[in-house]
């Protein structure tokens, strides 16, 4: 057993201290990098993902905790946000950075980075089945929880709308 | 067959109970003293196995209920592994499209005569989840003898279920009944209104 | 290959019945289909392909108790999303709750008082026992050991008991609300917890003489599932995978949240990172879990007792809610709440429930109910384990490797 660790909150100095890393790391690549709330946003065009993402990944960053995806129907974009931080840096560990791309929402193609990140390899799955995003090379692009007549509607779409009883609205 | 018993007992060589002696005797015993249907729906209500298929969270106070605080086995049920050697399905909470399959298939492979129990608010209407679009109520695929509520119910009422299903059993003279008709008379039999299966055949 | 039947058919194509052609295959390999009904907690079904009785090839099948709590979650007010978030691991129902209400708090911009961190801190803990030994139960059915089950079940109830103490529900507590916590302890519940806590410690010792220490259980679980530090990294798994192979993380030391940065505890990290290893994770985790029940419950008793919830919300409450207060320890549910409009904003949240780290990603777009909300649950996230660690093991040590990740399927499937 390993001897008992150090508690600490995170203070806003580390996390400065992060985003100079990041911003020296990535350079040119980057459009924004902002501090969220909980997180890093790292804003980079579409084309230059893959880049940054092997970039952040000889930084530290070794495995992806949350893939997350929004869609705005106003905007017509889905907002992808690889949310990654680390395990074996413990100071990285305490921060999360999210490498941000926006796509088209009606032609939702994008290059897969389960060979960069494995932990990320499920999650673009779901992702495939929930948004329909297709991920240029997935090894195994598959629904993953749902049936297949249900996937076709791409439930976590704005399109798609869940009724809801009128008991209660605001 | 007694025949042959006899003569192996006269040759030394083997024990072989007398049959029909046996049988007289049984015969003797059982008609005109006790109905042969009440001792069928006797003896299913005190051997009522649910089958291992947990369908959602509620397992958690399934499990529990089997636990020995709550000591499910002292009613005669014990969850078993085989739905071959069980009759008895309880539905743990929500049934999703995906599970729906196996649920028709385990009761399927269940002989008669067997009886469900559906456990949870999910299971009666669809509870918190009433308005997903992933979820099935487990009365569209197999008929509910039982229905117990709660979100999750505690694992007294899952008791107080099986105590009911039992009475329920020796009281209509369910098995008995089925035993003797093949069908269940006080309940038709539930088809479901969609293919459960198409996704994994397809 | 010709075939000749004296008065029988002339042709090969004559021989055949439909339906019973013979398909050849290039090696031995068998697809076998192992649940969604099967001994154990059920709900999943792995496919797994082997070569004589050694896996080669394994495809977890999840989904079964998928119900679409991401999708609910976006219709749904931002206080109805508690309980529907709960149904997630209902053994664990305080800890998979928190970094929600952690993440409202901060698009609040609020801190929930001291006596609220912790309440919250304390049944968190209390839930994290209770979770470890359910997990311990499901492992001793799966590796043919009832005993463990029985006795875990039964030591279970203990915190069960307790956290009903403290919430009035067995499982589903709905304890945290954005800005603190529904109840204050009651009067008689510190006794209670030490003495549940002596109890436990003891009964820790009788699980490592009759499980873990056991020569028959420490040959099925030794080296089986052997998860190496990087490739856990690489795999991102969390929780007591991940510790069990030497990975020093634990959200509650490296975000900590709530009361986890004022108690004192350790992190037990364990460097073997097979099924025994992980095994070891857990019971020195409830030990560390009832040091810190122990302190909360010397904290708040020490201090005099308030209304768990944030001033934002207790000052403008009407006075019959006070006045159930002063009555019952109770804080009745606040009417705003029902209503309550987030500021615009997203926030990121994680906390550690007993499987492992949670994570909930929040975005407001000024409205009562939320715009989106994301979820990666611990299981979720360890059911990678199945397709990278079982090939090469065999068939009878998967229960092993399934019960000793601890995976609970509705929590996967969300």
């Amino acid at each position: 057993m390993v001897e008992g660790l150090r508690f600490m909150k995170l203070s806003e100095e580390m996390v400065r201290v992060v985003i100079e890393k990041v911003k020296k790391e990535l350079g040119d690549l980057v459009k924004s990098v902002e501090e969220g709330k909980g997180y890093i946003s790292i804003k980079v065009p579409l084309n230059r993902l893959r880049e940054a993402a092997v970039k952040l990944k000889n930084m530290g960053f070794d495995h992806v905790k949350s893939l997350t995806v929004t869609d705005y129907k106003k905007k017509g974009v889905f907002e992808v946000m690889y949310m990654a931080s680390s395990y074996l840096d413990e100071e990285l560990s305490r921060i999360i950075v999210s490498l941000t791309v926006e796509i088209d929402r009606n032609n939702p193609r994008m290059p897969s980075l389960s060979d960069i990140w494995t932990s990320v390899e499920f999650q673009e799955r779901e992702v495939y089945e929930f948004f329909g995003i297709h991920f240029e090379g997935h090894p195994d692009l598959r629904p993953l929880l749902l049936v297949p007549d249900i996937a076709d509607l791409k439930p976590l779409t704005k399109d798609f709308i869940v009724k809801e009883e009128p008991i209660f609205k605001s | 067959m007694a025949i042959e018993g006899v003569k192996a007992k006269e040759q030394g060589k083997v024990y072989v109970g007398n049959l029909d002696e046996t049988a007289k005797r049984a015969k003797q015993l059982l008609i005109g003293r006790l109905k042969l249907g009440k001792a069928v729906d006797w003896a299913t209500s005190f051997s009522l196995w649910p089958v291992h298929l947990t369908t959602s969270c509620c397992g958690c106070e399934f499990a529990a209920a089997w636990s020995p605080r709550f000591d499910g086995e002292q009613f005669g049920a014990l969850p078993w592994v085989g739905p071959r050697q069980t009759n008895l399905i309880i539905i743990e909470g929500t049934v999703t499209r995906k599970m729906a399959c196996a649920v028709k298939v385990t009761w399927d492979q269940m002989p008669a005569p067997k009886f469900a129990i559906a456990m949870g608010a999910c299971a009666l209407d669809g509870g918190i989840f009433y308005n997903s679009y992933n979820i099935v109520r487990p009365w569209e695929i197999i008929p509910i003898d039982v229905y117990i509520p709660g979100c999750p119910p505690r694992p007294e009422s899952v008791a107080r279920a099986i105590v009911d299903l039992q009475r329920s059993i020796r009281s209509k003279g369910i098995a008995s009944k089925w035993v003797e008709e093949g069908v269940r008379p006080d309940k038709p039999l539930v088809a479901p209104k969609q293919d459960v299966c198409s996704w994994w055949r397809g | 290959m010709s075939v000749s039947v004296i008065g029988g058919p002339k042709r090969e194509s004559d021989l055949k019945i439909p339906g019973t052609e013979v398909r050849k295959i290039e090696k031995d390999l068998y697809e076998v289909f192992i649940g969604p009904q099967h001994p154990g907690s059920g709900h999943m079904r792995i496919i797994i392909r082997v070569d004589g009785d050694v896996i080669v090839e394994a495809d977890p099948d999840m989904g079964y108790v998928h119900r679409t709590m991401e999708k609910l979650g976006e219709i749904r007010q931002y206080i109805k999303n508690i309980p529907l978030f709960e149904r997630m691991a209902i053994q664990d129902a305080c800890n998979v709750t928190v970094p929600y209400v952690l993440a409202l708090e901060k698009i609040l911009d609020i801190e929930p008082p001291q006596r609220a961190k912790y309440l919250r801190s304390l049944l968190c803990e209390i839930n994290r026992i209770a979770a470890h030994l359910y997990g311990f139960g499901i492992f001793g059915v799966f590796i043919g050991h009832s005993t463990m089950y029985m006795w875990a079940f039964a030591d279970r109830e203990v915190m069960v008991e307790l956290a009903e103490k403290l919430t009035g529900a067995r499982l589903t507590h709905s304890y945290p609300i954005p800005g603190g916590a529904r109840r204050d302890m009651p009067q008689d519940f510190p006794q209670a917890a030490r003495k549940a806590a002596r109890y436990m410690r003891r009964r820790l010792e009788e699980y490592r003489k009759i499980f873990l220490d056991n020569p028959v259980m420490k040959a099925r679980m030794e080296g089986v599932g052997y998860i190496p530090k990087k490739l856990a990294a690489e795999l991102g798994v969390v929780g007591p995978v991940a510790r069990a192979s030497g990975i020093k993380y634990d959200a509650r030391y490296n975000d900590p949240y709530d009361a986890y940065d004022e108690v004192d505890f350790e992190i037990p990290v364990f460097e073997e990172g097979d099924a025994l290893a992980r095994a070891w994770v857990k019971v020195e985790e409830i030990k560390q879990s009832l040091r810190i029940i122990e302190q909360a419950v010397d904290w708040l008793e020490s201090h005099t007792s308030e209304a768990p919830i944030h001033d934002k919300f207790w000052a403008k409450s009407p006075p019959l809610w006070k006045k159930v207060f002063e009555k019952e320890g109770r804080v009745k549910l606040l009417p705003m709440m029902a209503t309550m409009k987030i500021p615009p904003g997203k926030a990121f949240a994680r906390g550690e429930t007993a499987r492992g780290e949670i994570v909930y990603y929040v975005e407001s777009t000024g409205d009562s109910i939320p715009y989106r909300v994301r979820i990666v649950s611990p299981s979720a996230r360890n059911a990678i384990v199945f397709k990278y660690v079982v090939p090469g093991h065999r068939v009878m040590d998967l229960p092993t490797i399934y019960g000793s990740i601890d995976y609970f399927p509705p929590e996967a499937d969300r």
